[in-house]
């Protein structure tokens, strides 16, 4: 039974096949030429009809299937292929699997981003799959000469059992590829209780590699006749070279060119702009290059560089965002992005009042592999091989740095060390292809963990000044929050820098009579970013620490006074609350909520949130010292995110290590800004949990719903926060309003 | 500057600074990519390999200071991919990104030459150094008791020495 609420328009998705060289089968999928162009931005309109590879068939039956995502860590390598594998009716230990390049004619969604790759490709790859099969049931049927009825398939053949005769899909493959393609609306995909392959934990296909030290990340990645480059930038964004030495550089040991690089003033977008872009690619810089990267780092330090720096974005500091966010405070906001009812009368008139100031900073992704980018420009040519998380974008900005055009640019997937969001801006990939147009040589570019750090696109910080009010029964009847983030208002709407907007219908709204959310905004000159559960990962602990607060207030137990929230009619579709009580109410269940004793010091915590189609919510168990030292004994974690967990043991992976995320940035993680530069270096000040500080175990449990899959890697996060949040309130009586935690002398045991 | 290496077995001479980490020339001179770069200030571990079984972070230790010692990277842990260490990582599905996983495994190989059976609080300890930005912590740990397991229960006939023992090159 196909949920019909997938949205995929069918009549986009159809089915093409051709003939492979040597007689094997090609299936496809055709993408309807409007949406291949949404997706590409910039890039032609692909040729009608264009075939396109997830299924190859080899005559020797060897299956290869292709992978069309960035994979980043989380597990879309093998994952999209199970889909296919399972409806193709192979084993899978037979199948072999191939990353495509990107090829935004012939491949839509090539993205890792928004934990969208499950809900978007959870129909259509299981479709190529089915209709693979299809076509091969066909082709045996025309050899048998008998009707499709009668057959069935296994283990990569078809099956006659009433004749008692198989023939294996290499032998058909040729055959299959001249039968009539059926429409995928026809096809009957199988019911879960068949699955051999989804639902069954696979390990990731790259493990062999990834043991053995294959050269398999873009940091690896190795051209005939390559040489390294690294690229020095201003540390106030948008600085160019006034000065510089580089004629001492090019003496150096290794050392092949040295470049001073500026930004080309017509270079879209603009980046004088008041709220920054969120993926301006190629800046100006000096760019060395050398025969090793050591070499060309060595050469950096004998650089001397004086910048012409923005005055407005060098005037900008940390103490000077807090002081302006406390003065916004005390005004009218700027702007009222929602009011219903009439909440500053119910507050005024309610038996309680809770008001509760909360901050969050800026934080850094940091994936482990920092940023890098190997490019060859070639007589007006690009080929490229990056990790970036949208890579259409990345290819588009190093065209335009080159000056040639999308068409004119091959890009090769290759693997992230880790995506987080950071890969979803592209300013290595634009960086890399102007140093090999400088230079004449392919480039691999690498940036030290200091450039990944001074340039990120950080999690903007943000301030939230909640008031509420409950009736005398605790039931809350008014909210209001001010929301102080970055941005600008210029007259007519307040535009937020990315990343850094509240929707209107944001968690309580729906649920509450009087409700208001206002924002104000600082102006700000540093970039900023989607990082893992964007917004929410701040949101979660604002909302959720101050919704314990209340239950407090209201001499209710926690879970409890959720529960009441839950149970008001929602204003609006959108937040099932239903689904939001089935997590609350399994979590509450697993955790022994309001059952277990525990000694002084020691508690539990709750929280929840929705965000990326996905509910989620999880119960931290604590244990803290007179000296303000956290052990965070065990996390459980309810999920609904559908009907299917695709491959248990990556979704399980994903979930434990968005709890142990979610543990750095409580109490760790913090980015500051003076003289409009950032200030931390390097991981020791921007600091990760160890193996030794984790939770012993971090039970998970799925509840499955009549819902299409959607996806966890970002959804899993935000409710750890204010759950380790709520239990350190319930354990010490401490209420901390503000990350990161270590500045309020907390720490992990 | 001429320096002799011994990696992996194999004895190979790079021509090379002799203030140059040991990461930079097992990456980008002999081409051993398998040993990855984080952080370059040995927080993250992500660079470890073994000098005389040793491990060591080859971000912050000079070429010249490993020129007379046997350096196994992961690469060399074994011919195959059997080593122990390497066959629970599999079993247990221990990587996310993997980019971490290089560090991690050799940190557990030294771990268990020394220590065949470690406690919880001995793998903390040892471990201590190697950071995983995805999380995958539980999943080590178990890892590196699974190893101890295979390790134990191989005959000396058929096993991969969990002391990392220098075999031929890649």
């Amino acid at each position: 039974m196909e949920n019909k609420k997938q949205g995929v328009n069918r009549r986009s998705f159809l089915l093409r096949a051709s003939a492979l060289a040597g007689g094997g089968m090609l299936v496809g999928l055709y993408v309807d030429p409007k949406k291949a162009m949404a997706q590409g931005r910039g890039g032609p309109p692909p040729p009608p009809f264009a075939p396109n590879a997830y299924v190859k068939i080899a005559p020797d039956g060897t299956v290869t299937l292709m992978a069309k995502n960035p994979e980043v860590g989380q597990g879309i390598k093998t994952m999209l292929p199970m889909l296919i594998a399972e409806e193709l009716d192979v084993d899978w230990k037979d199948v072999k699997i191939e990353q495509t390049d990107f090829n935004d004619r012939v491949y839509t969604g090539q993205i890792a981003g928004g934990s969208t790759a499950t809900p978007t490709n959870w129909l259509p790859m299981r479709q190529v799959g089915a209709g693979a099969r299809a076509m091969l049931i066909a082709a045996a049927a025309d050899t048998w000469k008998v009707p499709t009825s009668g057959l069935t398939t296994a283990s990569g053949k078809v099956w006659d059992k009433s004749a008692n005769k198989s023939i294996g899909y290499g032998e058909l493959a040729a055959k299959a590829a001249t039968m009539p393609v059926p429409d995928p609306k026809t096809l009957v995909l199988k019911d879960a209780k068949g699955y051999k392959i989804i639902g069954v934990s696979q390990g990731q296909r790259a493990n062999p590699d990834i043991v053995t030290g294959k050269p398999i990340f873009g940091i690896d990645m190795m051209v005939p006749g390559m040489l390294y480059a690294c690229y020095e930038k201003c540390g106030v964004f948008g600085g160019t070279v006034a000065t510089h030495n580089i004629d001492e550089l090019k003496t150096m040991p290794g050392i092949k060119g040295v470049y001073v690089v500026e930004r080309p003033a017509d270079l879209k977008p603009d980046i004088n702009t008041v709220v920054l872009p969120g993926d301006p690619g190629l800046e100006s810089g000096i760019a060395i290059v050398a025969d090793t990267w050591w070499q060309a780092q060595t050469a950096r330090k004998k650089l001397k560089v004086t910048w012409n720096e923005p005055p407005v974005r060098v005037a900008m500091n940390s103490a000077s965002f807090a002081q302006q966010a406390e003065e916004l405070s005390k005004k009218e906001p700027m702007r009222t992005l929602r009011k219903d009812g009439d909440p500053d009368a119910a507050i005024t008139g309610a038996a309680k009042v809770v008001e509760g100031n909360y901050s969050y900073p800026f934080i850094s992704h940091a994936p482990l592999e920092p940023q890098n980018c190997t490019a060859h420009f070639k007589d007006g040519k690009i080929e490229m091989w990056s990790n970036s998380q949208i890579p259409g974008n990345g290819r588009n900005l190093a065209a335009a740095a080159c000056g040639v055009t999308p068409a004119d640019v091959t890009l090769h997937m290759v693997r992230g060390g880790g995506g987080f969001g950071r890969r979803l801006t592209n300013d290595y990939c634009a960086e890399a292809a102007y140093i090999s147009k400088l230079h004449g040589t392919p480039i691999k570019l690498l940036w030290s963990r200091e450039d990944d750090m001074h340039h990120d696109y950080y999690r903007p910080g943000g301030y939230q000044y909640l008031k509420a009010g409950l009736d005398a029964s605790g039931k809350i009847v008014g909210w209001r929050n001010h929301f102080v983030t970055y941005g600008d208002d210029d007259g007519q709407r307040l535009n937020t820098v990315s990343a850094g907007a509240m929707g209107p219908t944001e968690f309580p709204q729906p649920f509450i009579a009087n409700y208001a959310l206002h924002a104000s905004a600082i102006h700000l000159g540093i970039r900023t970013g989607s990082l893992r559960a964007p917004s929410s990962n701040a949101f979660g602990f604002v909302i959720q620490s101050f919704i314990d607060e209340l239950a407090h207030a209201a001499g209710k137990d926690p879970v409890e006074f959720r529960r009441e929230i839950l149970a008001a009619t929602p204003k609006q579709p959108g937040y099932n609350a239903a689904r939001m009580r089935g997590v609350l109410d399994l979590v509450a269940e697993k955790s022994g909520w309001g059952k277990k004793t525990y000694p002084k010091g020691t508690a539990q915590g709750v929280g929840f949130h929705f965000s990326h189609q996905g509910y989620f919510a999880e119960v931290a168990e604590v244990t803290v010292s007179a000296q303000n030292k956290v052990k965070v004994n065990k996390v459980w974690v309810a999920a609904d995110v559908g009907m299917q967990i695709i491959n248990p043991s990556a979704a399980d992976n994903m979930v434990q290590g968005a709890v142990i995320d979610g543990m750095s940035e409580l109490m760790y993680q913090e980015i500051t800004v003076d003289t409009g530069r950032v200030q931390q270096n390097n991981y020791p000040q921007h600091q990760l949990v160890r193996l030794a500080q984790c939770p012993k175990d971090i039970e998970i449990h799925y509840l499955k719903s009549d819902n299409p899959p959607t996806g966890l890697g970002e959804p899993s996060l935000p409710p750890v926060l204010p759950a380790i949040a709520n239990a350190i309130f319930t354990a010490t009586g401490k209420r901390v309003r503000s990350l990161p935690f270590m500045k309020s002398g907390f720490s992990y045991a | 500057m001429s320096i002799k290496l011994t990696v992996n077995g194999r004895s190979q001479t790079v021509d090379v600074a002799g203030d140059t980490p040991l990461l930079w020339v097992l990456r980008d001179v002999l081409d051993l990519k398998g040993t990855k770069y984080g952080c370059g200030v040995a927080y993250c571990g992500a660079c470890t390999v073994h000098l005389n079984g040793k491990a060591v972070r080859s971000c912050q230790t000079a070429v010249s200071a490993a020129a007379n010692a046997q350096i196994t990277t992961v690469e060399g842990l074994s011919a195959t991919g059997t080593h122990p260490v390497q066959q629970a990582w599999i079993e247990i599905d221990v990587p996310q990104c993997g980019y971490c996983q290089a560090g991690q495994m050799m940190s557990a190989a030294a771990l268990l030459a020394k220590n065949s059976k470690p406690s919880d609080a001995d793998i903390d300890a040892a471990m201590n150094g190697n950071a995983c930005r995805c999380g995958t912590y539980l999943r080590i740990r178990q890892a590196v008791h699974r190893a101890a397991a295979i390790a134990a229960n191989k005959t000396p006939a058929n096993s991969a020495s969990v002391k990392g023992e220098p075999v031929a090159a890649r």
